[in-house]
């Protein structure tokens, strides 16, 4: 029973940490798709969000005024970037455009930074968790935390707004045309300066939504926090097949359950009530899977990247062919 | 209606056109020929606004549209079927035509447009709810040409509409485009097919390494020697 | 493919002109007197620096030095083959805890290090000879040359992405060492500081490494793997046409440059003398890759230029955080000067041309190439 119940959490925390990835990755793969420009910043525009959440939540505003002036501010910031950094670019060899890419991460970490300094504010910031995300729900007799459950439902509700927006709107079929032919969406007389910045702005108010579930998850944000998420996102767009959106939420949640597998695997010998498995396998478990490899789970995470960009890099659900992303 | 004076376009330092000169009358049928890498491309996407001239003007009814973007180059009325069709190959051949007329609202009219492109190409009709990638070649033409039809230009600029095409389905295509031009629709179309492009145009322009050499009507054409070697096969 | 430029390389680099010009003229002028004569001002200027005991300025042309291998072996790495690696700064990583774990004296090493396992706890490479020290060379050697072998592995690897996706997969390389580094503690100690390191390094060795990877990286421009690397930069797909024929260059200037960029982080290790595995990250990463972009992908003098000029900006920007403690601001800066010049001058401030010393030598009246 308990082992029951042991899996039912890790499930729902598998969804919400997916639905967190697939948030971001499918941000990523928007303007990938478009602009073959992979936006190392996006990660960070997640972390402007958690600021100016703190912020918000510092100065008391309702928790509703602040998510609505978080996502406007954080779409702002990713309309910025486009407009300055992006766009004088755009046509240049992908090397450049990605390494702008670093350079604008650095930028907003950095001013990020000197806001904070500026405020009076230590690095590392406490999040002021709301209460309403505090606390467990409870389903009859297992219990999971609020969080996880907010989490994933509104990841859930942004992502199939999304799926609505792309297939049954205009812009959103705009967006498909200029992904898969860019010229041949100019030729449509689609504006492609406002499907760009279209792209930038859904892909900011997603990282927006995430970065503040992810700060509440987190407990406490710095300027740096954006880092580790982007490159997972990255690899939930790669395992999704690059570029393709509806790959890029799969892989948010394949990656989701890949992290919570490892993390819950390692020392699961310790942990297995007595009798479940015979002595003898319990103690290979102890032996090959002891609970010090957890730390190492980001690792076998990006290996799995690499093996993943080596034998699938259309994604899992794409042709295992190479030369096409070339 | 369409006026082109001494155009220069450049990709990077190559030169591709050479100052170009021509026009095109209201109601007419103009057939740009030329062999491979002439410039008769680059011709169209500057007149659509993909590429920027170093020199020259392009002028659409007595308006400089040189540098107009591609966007609102559509909103003028120029319509633009590129060279190897372009369709979207993931969306669906309804999806194509809808983007065809991606600067106007859905309306009754709009409805009665997708009729009227489908009556021209009926089989589209068959296929609307498939993807555009699985159509066959002639099928991808079609729709081509119909999506460039959605936003009811004034002016339609075709490139190589016969290009891959077997015979039967390249005649197929020319009678739409004679109808097209019986409509009113005024055609500037490139080709490589010398035979059926005379037998369509009102005017021809021939065009070698970026220049305009030879013009007239396709009869004077047809007996030209030069044009009789080069591009007839005679 | 990854190449911020695609104009072809200068033909006329590094060539040897015959000098028609006999007796003393043609005896300056020769490449190998400038060269050497080169190496002898800096040689003089060291001396001076040594011996005026500014610790400061000694300080300073250290790091030059350090910053200058990792930016040449970055350059041989991403500037001629075109497979950009964002991982490097994990082989220097991999090279400062390699050293500094082997130069460590025994009774140190078994108070700081007590975990480790019997035959590296038994090593220590804490000798002399006469007044040199060699252990440190030898670790630093060795450090390097186990780094180049997971180069190797990795290169391996990596060479059959291309594009974005060498970029990310090396970034992921770099994050798979630092997560080692932090999990390790048997050998790194973890998060914590390592410290207690000998401090060996000095002016001396740090640009006889600078002077000895310049030299190696300059060599491997003008080699026949050089061209060959040039070559498949220029056009991979032909390149890839002929087979695998572009990986034994590409691996090479992987493996190589991978090799001096661990040397660099045993002389960072030696010469700074405690640090931690958050030292080898995202930060280091970019300030490398800002000294190589501003210098030119592709140009060996580039890089020097780029190095100098950055490390010099970073400095006086650095003093000015601390005058107006504007923490952020120098970072801030170094970040749009970056992306001003791959906007302006998206070859770098010498794009794959050299500045050839003998050419500045070289009188007026002669045709410059
Ligand atoms: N994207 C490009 N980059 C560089 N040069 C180009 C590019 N597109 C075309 N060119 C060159 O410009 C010239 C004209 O090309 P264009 O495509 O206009 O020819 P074309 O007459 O349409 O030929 P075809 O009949 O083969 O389609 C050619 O020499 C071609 O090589
Ligand atoms: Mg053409």
């Amino acid at each position: 029973m308990t082992l029951v119940y042991y899996a039912i959490q890790q499930t729902v925390n598998a969804l919400s940490i997916g639905s967190l990835y697939a948030l971001m990755a499918v941000g990523l793969a928007m303007v990938f798709s478009i602009l073959r420009l992979i936006n190392f910043a996006h990660g960070d525009l997640m972390m402007v969000a958690a600021y100016l959440a703190a912020f918000a939540l510092f100065a008391n505003l309702p928790l509703g005024l602040a998510v609505v002036l978080i996502i406007i501010g954080t779409v702002i910031v990713g309309l910025l970037m486009e407009r300055i950094a992006y766009r004088p670019i755009r046509g240049a060899p992908d090397v450049a455009t990605l390494l702008t890419s670093l350079a604008v991460g650095q930028i907003l970490q950095n001013g990020m930074l000197l806001t904070t300094r500026f405020l009076g504010q230590p690095i590392q910031i406490a999040f002021p968790t709301p209460d309403v995300l505090n606390g467990v729900v409870a389903f009859g007799s297992i219990t999971v935390p609020r969080l996880n459950v907010v989490s994933l439902v509104i990841g859930l509700i942004a992502l199939v707004s999304l799926s609505f927006f792309v297939t049954r709107t205009v812009p959103g079929l705009s967006m498909r045309a200029a992904a898969e032919d860019l010229t041949a969406a100019q030729l449509m007389g689609i504006n492609i300066n406002r499907v760009i910045a279209l792209a930038f702005a859904i892909g900011s108010g997603l990282a927006a939504i995430a970065g503040l579930l992810f700060a509440v998850q987190a407990g406490q944000i710095n300027p740096y926090m954006g880092f580790t998420p982007v490159l997972k996102a990255f690899i939930a767009a790669v395992i999704g097949g690059f570029g393709s959106i509806a790959g890029a939420v799969v892989g948010g949640f394949v990656l989701g359950a890949l992290e919570v597998i490892l993390t819950a695997l390692p020392g699961i010998g310790d942990i297995l009530p007595p009798g479940m498995v015979s002595p003898s396998t319990q103690a290979l478990l102890q032996q090959w899977l002891p609970s010090s490899l957890t730390g190492y789970r980001d690792a076998f995470v990006f290996a799995a990247l690499i093996l993943m960009l080596l034998f699938r890099p259309n994604g899992i659900l794409g042709q295992p062919n190479r030369e096409e992303m070339r | 209606m369409l006026k082109i004076a001494d155009l220069h376009v450049y990709y990077g330092s190559i030169r591709a056109l050479n100052g170009i000169s021509f026009q095109v009358n209201e109601g007419e049928l103009v057939a740009l020929i030329g062999s491979n890498g002439a410039g008769k491309s680059t011709t169209l996407k500057t007149i659509s606004g993909l590429l920027r001239p170093r020199q020259g003007i392009v002028l659409y009814e007595d308006a400089d549209i040189t540098r107009t973007a591609p966007d609102r180059i559509v909103a003028l009325g120029i319509s633009h079927c590129p060279e190897g069709r372009r369709i979207f190959g993931g969306l669906t051949v309804r999806e194509n035509l809808r983007l065809g007329a991606v600067q106007r609202r859905q309306g009754a009219d709009m409805a009665a447009d997708m009729d009227w492109v489908l009556s021209l190409f009926p089989i589209l009709k068959e296929r609307l709810s498939q993807s555009g990638g699985t159509l066959s070649g002639g099928e991808q033409q079609m729709l081509a040409i119909g999506r460039a039809l959605m936003s009811r230009p004034k002016l339609l600029l075709l490139d190589e509409p016969s290009l891959g095409l077997a015979p039967l389905v390249v005649e197929h295509i020319f009678q739409i485009i004679r109808q097209l031009k019986q409509q009113g629709k005024t055609i500037l179309l490139v080709e490589q097919n010398v035979h059926q492009a005379l037998d369509a145009a009102d005017r021809v322009y021939v065009i070698e390494t970026g220049q305009i050499t030879l013009t007239g009507t396709p009869d004077e054409l047809k007996h030209n020697p030069q044009v009789e070697q080069s591009y007839l096969g005679r | 493919m990854s190449t911020l430029d695609d104009r072809p390389a200068n033909p006329a680099i590094g060539e040897v002109r015959p000098n028609k010009r006999g007796g003393v003229a043609a005896l300056i002028q020769s490449p190998v007197a400038i060269r050497l004569g080169a190496l002898l001002i800096l040689a003089i200027g060291l001396s001076l620096l040594h011996l005026s005991g500014r610790v400061f300025w000694q300080g300073l042309v250290i790091n030059l030095g350090i910053f200058m291998i990792l930016v040449l072996s970055l350059n041989l790495a991403s500037g001629f083959t075109g497979v950009f690696s964002l991982g490097h700064i994990g082989f220097m990583a991999l090279g400062a805890y390699g050293s500094a774990i082997l130069t460590l004296p025994l009774a140190k090493k078994a108070d700081y290090l007590p975990n480790l396992p019997a035959w590296l706890a038994s090593i220590h490479f804490d000798f002399y000879l006469g007044p040199f020290p060699l252990g440190f060379l030898l670790a630093t050697l060795l450090a390097a040359g186990l780094v180049a072998g997971v180069a190797l592995l990795v290169g391996l690897v990596l060479m059959r992405l291309s594009g974005h996706f060498v970029a990310v997969a090396t970034l992921g390389f770099l994050v798979i060492v630092r997560v080692i580094l932090f999990n390790a503690d048997n050998f790194t100690r973890g998060s914590r500081t390592f410290s207690n390191v000998t401090p060996y390094t000095g002016l001396w060795w740090v640009w006889f490494w600078a002077i000895l990877t310049l030299y190696v990286v300059w060599r491997l421009k003008y080699s026949a793997y050089g061209r060959a690397m040039l070559a498949q930069r220029e056009d991979a797909l032909a390149a890839q046409a002929v087979g695998l024929a572009i990986m034994p260059p590409r691996l090479l200037a992987f493996v190589v440059s991978a090799f001096f960029t661990a040397v660099a982080g045993s002389l960072y290790a030696h010469f700074i003398t405690s640090f931690s595995p958050t030292v080898f990250y995202f930060d280091l990463t970019f300030r490398v890759i800002t000294m190589l972009i501003v210098g030119g992908l592709g140009s060996v003098s580039g890089s020097v230029l780029g190095t100098v000029v950055i490390i010099a900006l970073a400095e006086a920007l650095r003093r000015l955080e601390d005058v107006t403690l504007l923490y952020g601001m120098s970072q801030i800066t170094l970040a749009v000067i970056f992306i001003v010049i791959i906007l302006f001058r998206p070859n770098g401030l010498l794009g794959r041309r050299e500045i050839v010393l003998a050419r500045l030598f070289r009188k007026g009246g002669e045709p410059s190439p």
